[in-house]
């Protein structure tokens, strides 16, 4: 792959991702749903049927050649994805089905045995469902509070009173990257305030590592989850990174093989990190095939990934708005460097599903719905958006798709004016 | 591969563009209730006004896409006026035509959804027999009608 340092070489990234060259409807596929779920290149298929052909067997078990060989292939992708995210110890890092789970993971296992009665978390009014639905079943067990920080004008959370609003708190939930607006939130500065008065904090990365440097010791957080099919990874396996010592005072979430050292008919003990969480046999091969994901990614370089979708973001927000004009409205922070490639829209009133059924006929793939977020959905007025997300496989001729599609639409539901 | 055409049908447009029945009812008198679908974030109203066995109005507020807007703009010119009976027949008829995937789900069998909807007159609603090749689409297409069913219901228990 041969590139300028600054930028990506999008039309071989393209070559490397065999769905790409699907026809839809008699023409291109024009994918514009990573943040949904991203695409795959060959390297990581390749990997993972390597896998299957070449030492596929089950880990921390068998003590035969293969079984050893799958075992220190999947250790090798932990410590691949700790050292990708800045993580001091791959015994940090755990292994589930998706991020979802792993918020899950937390709110059971450290929120149980710290959350009682009028205790306080803190979330963010932007958040994914995965990071506020745990937190109501626990409301609902245990009587705690939740309280909410809003957003202002340009969609950038409001911290104008945030150490009154953390008074209480013991813990703070909230994503790196917005998955509707785009907004990249101030982590350091939020962890840092919440430490200051005492909390923790668990950010929702799931839209945030597949398209930035991460490092986890810099945004100074206490959890942080992540999921790999979002960052050109299998489906099947999401990642949790905290602090030993909180893991380690954690009681296990689930029960089974794998998470012990013994069990009797009256008891258990606990194994040591990380597989006191990852009970039963884990997705092996989709765990070497994240390995292999990282290792595409770290080739692009993270800055460069980011540098192109800053770039990207710029030409489709100035694209849509020129060509469009107030027939779209954009929600989300107005300067690309506040914001990731993930851009919701409404277009002349037309409904996000009639939009997305015209926009598919032209082999386009976006998202139309309330994307998981139904209370930031209520606190914008919208009941659903269109939503357009790029990866390191999207250049502007995809941006210039989407925008003459747009048109069409209009003119299909609206008749042929332009505005 | 079906097209566009198959879905989104003229008087399907016109039904969207040029709601009948949209509004609210006091309710009481009126039964009022709420239908949501959770995949995309669409809302319906339905006010239904039942006495003698008689649907004597209907009105829809709400939000959705063109799919599900006309198929409850269609459903209130067709069941108002119509017996209870009737309607709670047009229901299942409308169902059977939608629900290749539901309906078996359920566990009822296609024979007696095809004698319903040789036995009930779709008219207008037949427009939206193209959604079935849309599956996506099908509960766009079914909201209002799952809606009206619950406020049939909610009138004869009350």
């Amino acid at each position: 792959m041969a590139m300028t340092p600054a930028t990506l070489d999008v039309a071989a990234i393209k070559k490397d991702f065999p769905i790409l060259d699907v026809e839809v409807h008699g023409g291109r596929l024009v994918y514009l749903d990573s943040a949904s779920s991203s695409q795959k290149p060959q390297h990581v298929l390749d990997v993972m049927n390597e896998v299957y052909e070449t030492t596929y067997a089950n880990v921390h078990r068998g003590v035969y050649a293969i079984a050893e060989e799958a075992t220190a292939r999947m250790e090798a992708a932990r410590a691949k994805v700790a050292r990708f995210i800045g993580a001091p110890a791959p015994r940090e890092l755990i292994f589930g089905k998706n991020v979802t789970e792993m918020i899950n993971l937390v709110a059971h296992s450290w929120g149980r045995r710290n959350l009682h009665e009028g205790d306080v978390v803190l979330l963010t009014m932007m958040e994914h469902h995965a990071n506020i639905v745990p937190w109501l079943m626990l409301r609902e067990e245990r009587g705690i509070e939740l309280r909410w920080l809003d957003f202002d004008d340009d969609y950038q959370l409001d911290l104008s009173d945030l150490e009154q609003k953390l008074d209480g708190v013991k813990l703070v939930g909230l994503s790196a990257m917005s998955n509707v607006l785009g907004t990249l939130n101030p982590v350091r500065q939020i962890a840092d305030a919440a430490h200051a008065s005492g909390a923790l904090v668990l950010v929702d990365a799931a839209q945030y590592v597949p398209h930035n440097a991460t490092n986890v010791m810099e945004l100074g957080v206490d959890f942080f989850g992540f999921t790999g099919h979002k960052l050109l990874g299998p489906t099947g396996v999401g990642c949790l990174w905290a602090r030993a010592e909180l893991l380690e005072a954690m009681p296990p979430f689930l029960g089974g093989g794998e998470m012990i050292t013994d069990v009797r008919i009256d008891g258990f003990e606990p194994t040591e990190l990380p597989w006191k969480f990852e009970a039963g046999t884990p997705p092996i091969a989709e765990i070497i095939g994240l390995g292999a994901a990282v290792d595409y990614l770290e080739h692009l370089g993270m800055d460069r990934v980011r540098e192109h979708e800053r770039e990207l973001t710029a030409y489709a927000l100035r694209t849509l708005t020129e060509r469009h004009g107030d027939g779209i409205v954009i929600q989300g922070p107005k300067d690309p460097g506040d914001r990731g490639g993930v851009i919701s829209f409404s277009y002349r009133g037309i409904h996000p599903h009639d939009v997305s059924q015209v926009l598919d006929e032209r082999g386009i793939c976006v998202r139309a719905s309330h994307h998981c977020a139904k209370p930031l959905m209520r606190r914008l007025g919208v009941g659903a958006t269109c939503r357009a997300s790029i990866y390191v496989y999207n250049d502007a001729a995809d941006i210039d798709a989407l925008s003459d599609a747009l048109a069409y639409t209009g003119e299909f539901f609206l008749g042929n004016t332009e505005r | 591969m079906p097209g566009l055409e198959d879905l989104y049908r003229e008087i399907i447009l016109d039904h969207y563009r040029n709601p009948r029945n949209r509004g609210e009812l006091a309710a009481p008198p009126a039964q009022r209730v709420e239908g949501y679908n959770p995949l995309c974030g669409d809302e319906i109203v339905v006010y239904l006004l039942v006495s003698d066995g008689e649907v004597n109005d209907v009105k829809i507020t709400g939000q959705g896409c063109s799919i599900s807007q006309s198929s409850a703009s269609m459903m209130s010119a067709a069941v108002k006026g119509k017996t209870v009976d009737e309607a709670r027949a047009l229901i299942r008829a409308f169902k059977g035509m939608m629900s290749i995937h539901e309906s078996r789900l359920e566990g009822e069998g296609d024979d007696a959804a095809d004698q319903l909807l040789e036995e009930v007159k779709l008219g207008d609603l037949e427009a939206l027999q193209g959604v079935v090749k849309f599956p996506v689409r099908i509960k766009c297409a079914t909201l209002s009608w799952n809606t009206l069913a619950q406020g049939l219901d909610q009138a004869a228990s009350a």
